[in-house]
């Protein structure tokens, strides 16, 4: 890949600055939070060009940033926060991407490794039997085109209503598990028809769910506050999006993004940035229909939960219930949400584009559940599979500086070809084994795609942003299992 | 005469393909034989149903883009594998094809990557030689 070669300043270690007038048209200038190490390995790709073109969106506020786990996307790099003032900025399905409301849910138990490691086979076995993964993976349940029309108008109540959890899950899920805009009139037949058949699936790719193990406790105060109390305590991890309905959605929205960009004479670098204005119909549009994928989303890791706690219950013999089994949090990290932010002395509303980034409010936000108040928002990290992941907390600096946000996961450094170049999908199972990590997926070849070696070190990550202090460690955990599509 | 059809080319978080071609029938037609190539080994799919296919755009970028996801569609609802794809007609906003292919079979076919969408970004058609060649970013 080419080297990019523009011009970038220091401002400390872990503040870099592309300058405004580094491209004519750029209406911001560029922010990235990473060490030195790790702009170079960013420069090695295009990543930061897409932090400039960024730059160009109208109402775009403040910067165009890019959090420590940015990589090269499309459009928007990945790891871009842009927000976007509500009546003179635009709205961008790029800057959300094509897995809308991609997303980590976690949950505790009251179980710990000794208990868990001898039954783990059995587990993982259950767990992989009892969740539909994979391509093309059909849900158990069958939604009809109306019963589609209500799930994706209620988001995670629906679920609730229909026996997948209790509202005690919808207080700890972002939004409530429910954007009110969603307006399932405004979705097309396919992507209705899309989303009929994968309701309820956690699909393939990067998307899994892990038995992970607490392995650190940085914040004690904060872990209790998320029943997380000591090391070799077991948790799930659960990480997939809205599947071939939220990829519809969006390959719907460019469709019409691509001619409103004429029609408002908005001039890009990229037309993957394509977008248009949030008050326009077009934008208006593409957000309630937006709102319908995040939706259908949470539905998807309500019922994934559900069935997680069916299979501890059975190979366990107690009730999840008694397993302790209580929802953590739930973060969306392809989004783009109304907010309102201090800008310039100013509390303005803007709609923050979060593609592979977390929102990370402060303690004592409005808009985090009530057990959360003093810590602030839960913020899930997922390192890659081999690895380790991180629980963080939301801070008044991320408030202050990102918008409320901070970085989503390890971010990528080697292609998914590169990867099965460099090793085989047999490789990494053993080295998954050596480290006692139990594995279960549909595609041992597409193994290879998601080794440890094709992620940058998601330590490395945090560390940044938690100098930078967008976010604060809580807790650090290893996997002990992998369910993989 | 171009030779060459498509090859992969890395992209960090997803994969792109240049598909080549004598004329833009065959570009388009090289870059859906492409994407399958990326969902399935194509040579194990056989030609038993055939499918229509009519799109219309505005451009011929944005109308490579829409026949691509088109049968991406196709794949991810129908769950068609396609192997041929016989351009019946082109300009620079319209197309209509018929793809030959079968339903997957978990069987027999081997299903490697799955394709969210062909996207706008790096999109390019442009001459090569005497023919053409297209670029398109999918993300997977």
């Amino acid at each position: 890949m080419t080297q990019w070669h523009g011009q970038i300043v220091k401002i400390d270690d872990f503040h870099w600055k592309i300058p405004q007038d580094y491209k004519s048209g750029m209406r911001v200038p560029g922010l990235i939070y990473a060490t030195e190490e790790m702009l170079e390995a960013i420069r090695r790709e295009q990543a930061l060009e897409q932090v400039v073109n960024v730059a160009f969106l109208p109402g775009i506020l403040k910067f165009s940033f890019a959090m420590p786990d940015i990589h090269w996307g499309y459009g928007f790099p990945i790891g871009g926060v842009a927000a976007m003032d509500a009546t003179s900025g635009v709205i961008s399905p790029g800057g959300v991407g094509y897995d809308i409301n991609c997303g980590i849910r976690l949950l505790r138990t009251n179980l710990v490794e000794s208990e868990v490691r001898p039954k783990i086979q059995q587990l993982v076995d259950e767990l992989f039997r009892n969740i539909p993964s994979g391509l093309g993976s059909e849900g158990k349940m069958k939604v009809s085109s109306s019963e589609m029309e209500k799930l994706v108008a209620e988001g995670s109540r629906w679920a609730i209503k229909h026996g997948f959890g209790s509202n005690e899950d919808l207080d700890v899920t972002e939004e409530r598990g429910c954007m009110t805009e969603a307006n399932p009139d405004k979705l097309s037949e396919r992507a209705i028809k899309r989303g009929m058949s994968q309701a309820g699936t956690l699909g393939s790719g990067n998307h899994f769910l892990e038995v992970q193990m607490v392995r650190e406790i940085f914040d004690p105060q904060a872990a209790s506050a998320m029943g997380i109390n000591q090391i070799g305590q077991i948790l799930v991890l659960i990480h997939t999006g809205s599947r071939g309905f939220g990829h519809q959605v969006c390959t719907d929205a460019l469709r019409v993004m691509e001619r409103a960009v004429l029609n408002y004479d908005i001039k890009l670098p990229d037309r993957q940035l394509a977008c248009a204005p949030i008050e326009s119909r077009e934008g208006k549009d593409y957000l309630e229909t937006m709102a319908c994928a995040a939706n259908y989303a949470w539905v998807n890791r309500q019922c994934i939960t559900h069935w997680t706690r069916e299979s501890f219950s059975r190979v366990f013999g107690k009730s999840h219930d008694k397993l302790g089994m209580k929802q953590v949090y739930d973060v969306a990290h392809n989004i783009a949400k109304a907010e309102y932010h201090l800008v310039e002395g100013k509390r303005i509303k803007v709609y923050v584009h979060r593609k592979g980034a977390t929102r990370a409010f402060p303690p004592g936000h409005k808009d985090i559940p009530q057990r959360y108040q003093k810590i602030g928002q839960p913020v899930l990290i997922p390192g890659d599979m081999g690895r380790c992941s991180f629980i963080a907390v939301g801070t008044q600096k991320a408030m202050e500086e990102s918008f409320g946000s901070t970085c989503h996961g390890a971010g990528r450094i080697l292609s998914r070809s590169a990867a099965k170049r460099s090793l085989t999908g047999r490789e990494v199972l053993r080295a998954l084994h050596e480290r006692n990590i139990t594995i279960k997926t549909g595609s041992i070849s597409s193994l290879a795609e998601e080794a440890s070696q094709a992620y940058r070190d998601v330590a490395k990550v945090i560390d940044v942003a938690q100098q930078v202090g967008i976010s604060k460690k809580v807790a650090l955990t290893i996997p002990v299992a992998v369910i993989k599509g | 005469m171009t030779v060459k059809t498509f090859k992969v080319i890395d992209h960090t978080a997803d994969v792109g393909i240049i598909a080549y071609g004598n004329n833009i029938k065959e570009v388009f037609s090289h870059a859906a034989l492409a994407l399958f190539s990326l969902i399935t080994k194509t040579t194990d799919i056989e030609v038993q149903i055939q499918h229509d296919v009519a799109i219309t755009s505005t451009n011929v970028e944005s109308l490579l883009v829409e026949w691509l996801n088109e049968l991406i569609y196709l794949f991810d609802v129908e769950h068609l594998l396609l192997c041929r794809f016989d351009i019946k007609a082109i300009s620079d906003t319209q197309l209509t094809a018929t793809c030959y292919g079968e339903t997957i079979d978990i069987l027999k076919h081997r299903i490697k990557t799955g394709v969210k969408a062909a996207t706008y970004h790096m999109l390019q058609i442009e001459r090569d030689g005497h023919g053409y060649k297209a670029q398109v970013i999918f993300d997977i």
